[in-house]
């Protein structure tokens, strides 16, 4: 499947083992990038914050690059952020004509246009709704057994249900405990698990953000969960690059590491933990690690 | 409709959160099973509950039609009004089959499913003066307002305080004192009236308050919480939006400096240059933020978290340093459209509350669709249209 593929800014520049690993699952599920190195910042949220029509268009012009791809299913991301503020523009584009052809007048002088009805899926929703968990699961050469994985989905993309297509046939909010399933791990419920990384007041409230990402942290641990797993590297700058100082401002140890997906979808198609960058994390994912190896000497 | 309402009466089990601070035991989980038909409401239930099996059950309610805002709870652990909640849907939301029953989060528990309002939500709603400061002088007859600038102060004058986007802001659970979805989403109904004479010193103390306005994670929660559309977190963002962009209120908390950094970096970049974040959210949008005090202060207290990035290979330092750019091509693109648009005279916002997915094409007299409000910091909408003052 080919698809227009949108990295982000953040897993190209300080979570570069995201991009690089999913790179490395890519070709092992029959995923074919077209990367969109053309396209802009989605803004995260703080460009429409600052100017909602300044959003829109910047948003426009990278979904009519991903347009122009030609032969691509759809256009992928895997920013949970980049999916949540890329719908909130689409949204407002989709529905109203007027407005979708003043914001295509300024794309006009660079020969673009933005079509209603992209496409936009996080590899998350991919995974599940165009690979299929059944075929994930066949894929599978290292299944994740023993290890417990807590999920952490961002609040980007779980929210507001409406806008993100989440319903009974598309419980997208559900998806990250199915993928961890079909790839044979234990999902640990905790209390943190759909609520807010605190990263977008890290500049702001540099205590409460760091209070709820150790709060999650924390909840993951006394859950019992060997690891955790996000879709947003925003979500992940907070929980491992931060999780030093979030151990200061809740007064304990967390020891938690912190996975992609593409690296946890990764470990368990049988990919090297080095190559998917998992000794790039702040926190040493050596549980993680320590199990993959033994099961693959296991194999051997 | 006629078809749901003639299903005939079910069982429903519920499981309620029982607690009576009063009596100095801890709380504890009721079950009842109670006999409805599934389009009746949560509220009943829990009221049958009460009436047939235990009177002692706390619960608020009052009108039972969405209106006064009493029966805040939570069922199934998310915030719902119990009389706008109904058991059919209820039940398919709940894990086991049986209807989970909390009061609210973020306040004290009176009794039961009763919580402390005026603790909390009331006492916050004070704090943002909810009622109009007048311009002077005050007209003889009433004030002449354009209906738009009406119609764009509508979305927050729906909230029924029932305090449901109180129970579930992921700021106020860390951080008790921010101010909170509610009363932000009161204060922009003062703030976008023209009729109001303080948006500036509005602005500028919920933007001085490191517990205001910059203290909203934009978790959304607000917005899924409400039962009324009002959209806390989108009137929060538009509070910022007029504090920075019309007042250019620079606040303490470096609310105003992180937009314009975020906003500068995709400006000069096409991309997030993540290692300009923090010195320019505290130092200001300039390469030399890194330089100042509050951004040495900041860089130093996160030193041993940068080294440790780099040790790991995490950061790469050549992107630490210059940052990753677009093609120059696609950058000079960019740059168009954030000058095309930053330089008109006024802000569009299309609010899908107001117009709804209307697909029609706009009147010709209106270039822009209808529900484009001219967001000029609540002033009255001007008289030419903002396509035609961009033509000129």
């Amino acid at each position: 499947m080919k698809v227009a593929y949108w990295p982000g800014c953040v897993s190209r520049g300080f979570t570069p083992e995201l991009h690089g690993s999913m790179a490395k699952v890519a070709p092992l599920l029959d995923i074919e990038l077209v990367e969109l190195d053309r396209a802009c910042c989605t803004g995260a949220g703080v460009i429409a914050e600052h100017n909602q029509e300044l959003a829109d268009t910047l948003n426009a012009r990278t979904f009519a690059l991903a347009q122009q791809v030609e032969g691509a299913a759809m256009m992928m991301n895997i920013c949970s952020t980049c999916q949540g503020a890329q719908s909130e523009c689409q949204e407002r584009l989709d529905a109203n004509t007027e407005y979708r052809n003043h914001v295509n007048t300024t794309l006009a002088g660079e020969g673009l246009s933005y079509e209603k009805g992209l496409t936009n899926k996080n590899f998350l929703w991919l995974l599940v709704e165009e690979i299929g968990l059944e075929s994930l699961s066949a894929r599978v050469k290292r299944p994740l057994t023993n290890l417990r994985v807590g999920p952490f989905y961002g609040c980007y993309i779980v929210r507001p249900r409406n806008r993100l297509g989440i319903d009974a046939e598309h419980p997208r909010d559900h998806y990250l405990d199915q993928v961890i399933e079909a790839l044979g791990g234990t999902v640990i419920e905790y209390a943190g698990m759909r609520k807010c990384c605190g990263f977008p007041i890290i500049t702001m409230n540099k205590e409460a953000s760091l209070k709820q990402a150790g709060r999650h942290l924390g909840d993951a641990a006394d859950a019992e969960a060997d690891c955790l797993v996000t879709p947003c590297p925003l979500c992940h700058l907070n929980l491992d690059l931060q999780q030093p100082l979030a151990e200061k401002v809740v007064g304990r140890e967390l020891d938690m590491p912190v996975l992609h997906l593409p690296q946890l979808v990764g470990l368990a198609l049988g990919l090297d933990p080095k190559e998917l960058g998992l000794g790039r994390h702040v926190v040493r994912p050596t549980s993680v690690i320590d199990w993959s190896t033994s099961v693959v000497g296991a194999a051997a | 409709m006629a078809e749901v309402h003639d299903r005939p009466p079910e069982q429903f089990t519920l499981r309620l959160r029982r607690y009576d601070p009063e009596s100095g035991e801890a709380p504890y989980w009721d079950e009842h099973t109670i006999q409805l038909e599934p389009h009746r409401s949560v509220l009943e239930a829990i009221l049958q509950a009460k009436d047939r099996f235990d009177g002692s059950i706390g619960v608020r309610c009052s009108c039972r039609q969405a209106i006064c805002g009493s029966c805040g709870i939570r069922v199934n652990g998310e915030p719902a009004l119990a009389c706008h909640t109904h058991l059919d849907a209820a039940k398919s939301g709940a894990k086991d089959g049986v209807i989970e029953i909390e009061p609210m989060g973020n306040m004290p528990v009176l009794k039961d499913l009763i919580v402390d309002m005026d603790a909390v939500h009331w006492k916050k709603i004070r704090r943002v003066t909810p009622w109009l400061l007048a311009k002077q002088p005050v007209p003889e007859r009433e004030y002449l307002v354009s209906k738009d600038s009406m119609v764009d102060v509508t979305q927050s004058m729906a909230c029924i305080q029932c305090g449901a986007c109180v129970s579930d802001c992921l700021a106020m659970e860390v951080d008790p004192g921010f101010i909170g979805p509610a009363a932000l989403a009161k204060s922009y109904r003062f703030v976008g009236d023209p009729r109001d004479d303080q948006q500036f010193e509005r602005l500028n103390d919920l933007a001085q308050d490191p517990q205001g306005i910059f203290d909203c994670t934009h978790c959304f929660k607000c917005v899924e919480a409400c039962p009324k559309d009002v959209n806390p977190m989108g009137q929060i963002m538009r509070l910022r939006r007029i504090a920075t962009g019309d007042h250019h209120i620079v606040d303490q908390n470096n609310g105003e400096r992180h937009e314009a950094a975020v906003t500068g970096l995709v400006r000069n970049y096409g991309l997030l240059h993540e290692a300009e974040l923090i010195p320019r959210s505290y130092g200001g949008n300039s390469w030399f933020a890194k330089f100042t005090p509050a951004a040495g202060k900041e860089l130093l207290a996160s030193f041993p978290v940068i080294i440790k990035g780099l040790l790991r290979g995490k950061v790469n330092p050549k992107i630490a340093v210059f940052g990753h750019k677009i093609p120059s091509s696609d950058l000079k693109s960019v740059q168009a459209i954030f000058d095309k648009i930053e330089s008109r005279p006024e802000r569009y916002e299309l609010n899908l509350y107001i117009t709804g997915e209307d697909e029609a094409p706009a009147p010709a007299a209106e270039p822009i669709a209808a529900g484009v409000t001219y967001e000029s910091g609540g002033q009255d909408a001007p008289p030419t249209s903002p396509e035609g003052s961009v033509n000129q």
